[in-house]
């Protein structure tokens, strides 16, 4: 029995090495799960954007399914995730920014030329509340739930495509007992 | 070539402390800045994966520098600041990973090969006891 069975070890090998390879080399290593999903937003109190007067403070996301998205002047990316967050904004999402690491004047020229998808944005230029957020750049999207606990964290641009796939099931679970009346218009069941 | 080999440890020296991320010694207390020092050397940057935030020159990572900083100037332990670290970017960050149920495979592996290779080595010593040596068998 020994005699066949020590021929099957380096098979077993094989086939084990071979397993893990096959589930670790399909793995994204940008792909770094928040350990903030499922927990409630950290709280936060920003002056906003457009006036250093005004604050915007976590409260202001309670009991409302809304986005929180992370942006910056200098982020090439979110140029490119811009357009599409102004058509969620049109469609009725209510959309939160963190200004990360910008300075006031371009935020503000930047919303006045592209267009402003925002409700408000928070003013972060030391990415204080970035990183109570695990914020690691931008773009970064957050999707709060009713109930204030982060749902999900999408990092890379915001495109139709992620919207559909990963944004709008868990928006229609958070919505099930109504009160999104934006979800029709962007494009949710 | 005595001396050459000394100017170049000399230059490379002087070279590692210039290249230094931070302009500033982060505390005067020499035991609070080792502290700093080894810490920023064991948290991994979350948006460069493969670079402490010790050595990667990332806006985030000069932000988990300065949040290190004032954790530990705030009289925090190093676990509490590994704690607050992990609670925001997982436990990605941590390259001397803990010991929890994702990563006992890892921490155990290794034993586990250890006494595996022990029991191979044991089956073949064993079987080759009764054997002859070759050298005499050659030499005979």
């Amino acid at each position: 029995m020994w005699r066949y069975a020590r021929y099957a070890i380096p098979v077993a090998i094989f086939v084990a090495i071979g397993v893990f390879f096959y589930r670790g080399l399909a793995l994204n290593p940008n792909l770094i799960p928040s350990p903030l999903v499922g927990k409630p937003m950290p709280t936060f109190s920003l002056p906003t954007v457009a006036d250093p007067d005004a604050m915007l403070s976590s409260d202001a996301l309670q009991g409302k399914v809304a986005l929180v998205n992370v942006w910056g002047t200098w982020c090439v990316e979110c140029r490119h995730e811009h357009g599409f967050l102004v058509q969620l904004a049109q469609a009725g999402v209510p959309i939160y920014g963190l200004n990360l690491r910008d300075d006031r004047a371009s935020a503000l020229s930047w919303l006045a030329t592209l267009g402003n998808p925002y409700v408000t944005s928070g003013f972060d230029p030391k990415g204080v509340a970035a990183v109570d957020w695990g914020v690691t750049g931008a773009p970064e999207t957050f999707l709060i739930g009713r109930d204030g606990n982060v749902i999900f964290k999408h990092i890379s641009p915001m495109t139709p495509q992620v919207w559909r796939q990963e944004f709008l099931p868990l928006i229609e679970e958070q919505c099930r007992a109504g009160g999104c009346e934006f979800l029709a218009a962007a494009g949710g069941r | 070539m005595r001396r050459l080999l000394l100017v170049g440890v000399v230059w490379l020296a002087g070279a590692s402390s210039a290249f230094a991320i931070d302009r500033e010694i982060a505390f005067s207390d020499p035991a609070l800045n080792q502290r700093y020092l080894s810490l920023i050397h064991e948290i991994r940057c979350p948006k460069c994966l493969n670079e402490t935030i010790a050595d990667s020159d990332a806006p985030v990572a000069a932000d988990l520098r300065r949040e290190v900083r004032r954790l530990i100037g705030d009289g925090k332990s190093d676990d509490e600041v590994k704690d607050f670290l992990s609670a925001r970017y997982g436990d990605f960050v941590l390259y001397r990973p803990r010991v929890n149920q994702t990563t006992l495979a890892l921490w155990a592996g290794p034993f586990v090969f250890l006494v595996i290779g022990g029991v191979v080595f044991w089956r073949i010593i064993r079987s080759r006891l009764g054997q002859p040596l070759e050298d005499e068998e050659s030499e005979a």
